[in-house]
């Protein structure tokens, strides 16, 4: 079994993300195993981007932080390979285009599956444009995971029907960051695609709590939470792997744990 | 490949918030394009309102001054607002008051644009916020206060560079917040398709005068057109009648800030290179890694780290040649103009008028030059006095 496969396999999914380097490439490094055995279930590694258009404040100043403190695609590939030695959980990498396009799209694949990174996720790249390097995601055997949001419309089904890996569901309007409030457009999303698909649809932007966690789990099969977490390692630097380990265990407890 | 290329250029890469956005853009502006009453609308505000057809002004002075070609300046400068952002902000306001849309949203560099978008807004009785970097609202001061005597709300973007790159994509994460009653206004030649097209189409009203009235003056089709790029909306503008003419030459003046040997510029095809970045694909400055450059220009509607995507194309077809114009070329050419015509160019503009004093010395009286004058300078007049030393309060 492949470890994509694995996902959701272990109950409802709980997935964190967190920006490589940030604050530092080592803290990255402790930060992947330590969710891993509080119960993470894919991992998604930010390669930060100077401009990402997708994301709210923390995840932008998260980006910043790492590009400032001298991270790039190769530190992150090798600490890829570092993991792999000692940890199986699952690994997609989140990045814009233009770093997978600099790099190569051969070459970047190539890397990812030698490293042992399962999934790629590009906000910036549309189901128009995955022609850029679904060739490339085929060739090397790594998921090219496809974002549906609450404006996509008739765009659900079309991108639904030809997804793989999961579907990752945009829970509202807007780029990342923790919200109040998280209404039913993503429930509607998730019985629209279920119509068409059986893969799996996991949820984020904008989910902080356990109980918007459980409540999102109540329908999807994952839960994926970013600036969060981002900004526990904002708040604590170096020292956040505890923090962000237990907070890690009690979000998997929410999933797991309906009510 | 998708739709909206030039070449292997432009395309549609924005988050799938946005798709159903552009895809409904591009609908109705295929649906209204050619209707009349659109058409006619957009014609009758151009003419009564933006002051169109704008001046072919014979440069006598310059041209004697200089001693080779002809001169003539394209007076976008003397558009209502003062630069030709008028053309394409009419022309988008409209559309999107045609779809439904109450609100438009714009990123603006030098304010130029703002200002434009905030007028339009007005008019036609949207409402409007514009997103402008911090150290660009330094620069600019007046604009902003222009704006939000307009009725605009004008929002300081502190991220990154805090410049037009940062305003773009603060507009596009604003939009993806609020799509549903909001057109996001793009302000050049730009962006995921349709904008790079559409904004063609409403600026190329430059070129298609130009050709009338060059016709009309010397009867014959210039030399040479040369323009400012940043995005490259007043360059196509001007260009895109004459992609045909063989016998024309097409230039663009990139902003080469301090000079193309140092890390202080905004010379994206001199020295950038192929990426992806604000929803096409096109040449951008950039590390080895793809994270783009922060760059620099005394001009901040010329401080952008990428290209139009049609610009690209036609530079790599040798169609148009792109060429770097340092700060203090384009400073000389702003204070030689106001002093030798008496026409106080904006400073982007500037770079075009750089190149033509270069330029027109090597080349026969009887071959002309047309100059795309593409805003007015009363904006940089501040900003030139600090370059020069000068410590002047707006």
């Amino acid at each position: 079994m492949n470890r994509m496969e694995q996902v959701f396999k272990n109950g409802k999914a709980f997935i964190p993300f967190i920006t490589a380097g940030d604050p530092d490439i080592e803290t990255t490094e402790r930060l992947v195993h330590g969710m891993a055995e509080a119960g993470a279930d894919l991992i998604e590694l930010g390669i930060p981007f100077s401009d990402p258009v997708a994301e709210g404040p923390v995840i932008q100043a998260a980006s910043s932080r790492a590009l400032a403190g001298g991270v790039t695609t190769d530190s992150i590939f090798a600490m890829v390979r570092r993991i792999r030695k000692t940890c199986q959980v699952p690994i997609a990498f989140m990045t814009y285009i233009n770093p997978v396009f600099s790099y190569g799209y051969d070459r970047f694949l190539e890397n990812c599956e030698e490293a042992g990174v399962d999934a790629l996720i590009i906000p910036d790249l549309p189901f128009e444009e995955r022609g850029e390097i679904l060739p490339f995601c085929r060739k090397y055997g790594i998921m090219l995971v496809p974002l549906v949001s609450p404006t996509s419309g008739s765009r659900i089904e079309t991108i639904a029907r030809e997804a793989q890996g999961f579907i990752y569901c945009v829970s509202s309007m807007g780029v990342t960051g923790v919200r109040e409030h998280i209404g039913n457009e993503a429930e509607e999303m998730v019985n629209r695609i279920r119509k068409v698909t059986d893969v799996p649809c996991a949820i984020g932007f904008g989910i902080s709590t356990p109980e918007q966690a459980s409540r999102m789990a109540a329908f999807a099969d994952g839960v994926i939470v970013g600036s969060a977490i981002v900004r526990m390692v904002e708040q604590y630097g170096a020292d956040c792997v505890p923090h962000v380990v237990e907070y890690v265990r009690m979000m998997k407890h929410a999933v797991s744990d309906i009510y | 490949m998708s739709k909206g290329r030039f070449g292997d250029y432009g395309g549609q890469y924005i988050p799938e918030t946005l798709m159903n956005a552009v895809i409904e853009l591009e609908e109705a502006y295929e649906r209204l394009k050619d209707d009349p009453d659109f058409k006619s609308e957009l014609n009758r505000l151009l003419q009564e309102y933006a002051g169109r057809p704008s001046l072919l002004y014979y440069a006598e002075k310059m041209t004697r001054d200089l001693g080779g070609a002809k001169i003539y300046l394209k007076r976008e400068d003397l558009n209502h607002t003062g630069s030709h952002k008028i053309n394409n902000v009419l022309g988008q306001v409209l559309l999107a008051k045609r779809m439904g849309k109450t609100r438009v949203i714009a990123e603006t560099g030098a304010g130029q644009h703002g200002v434009a978008t905030a007028t339009a807004a007005a008019l036609l009785g949207l409402e409007c916020e514009i997103f402008m970097g911090k150290e660009d609202t330094r620069r600019q001061a007046l604009n902003v206060y222009r704006m939000k005597l307009l009725g605009a709300k004008v929002h300081e973007v502190t991220s990154g560079t805090q410049t037009l790159k940062d305003a773009v994509n603060e507009t596009l994460r604003e939009w993806s917040r609020r799509v549903a009653d909001t057109h996001y206004v793009l302000g050049s030649v730009m962006g995921p398709h349709p904008f790079p097209t559409i904004v063609r189409d409403f600026q190329s009203v430059i070129g298609r005068e130009v050709r009338q009235q060059i016709l009309e003056r010397e009867g014959r089709l210039p030399d040479v057109l040369v323009a400012c790029v940043g995005g490259g909306s007043n360059a196509i503008g001007l260009f895109h009648e004459f992609i045909n003419d063989r016998d024309v030459a097409l230039i663009g003046c990139e902003a080469a800030g301090h000079g193309i040997h140092t890390d202080k510029h905004a010379a994206t095809m001199t020295l950038g290179k192929v990426g992806i970045f604000h929803g096409m694909k096109s040449y951008f400055c950039q590390d080895a890694y793809g994270q783009i450059a922060p760059v620099h220009s005394i001009s901040a509607g010329l401080d952008y780290p990428g290209v139009g995507p049609e610009h690209a194309y036609l530079r790599d077809r040798g169609r148009a040649e792109y060429v770097p114009i340092t700060d203090e070329e384009a400073v000389e050419a702003f204070e030689y103009l106001s002093r030798t015509e008496g026409i106080i160019p904006a400073i982007e503009s500037a770079h075009a008028v750089a190149y033509a004093m270069k330029r027109a010395p090597q080349m026969r009286q009887d071959q002309i030059i047309v100059v795309g004058l593409s805003g007015r300078g009363d904006k940089d007049v501040a900003s030139i006095a600090r370059y020069r030393g000068v410590d002047i309060h707006e």
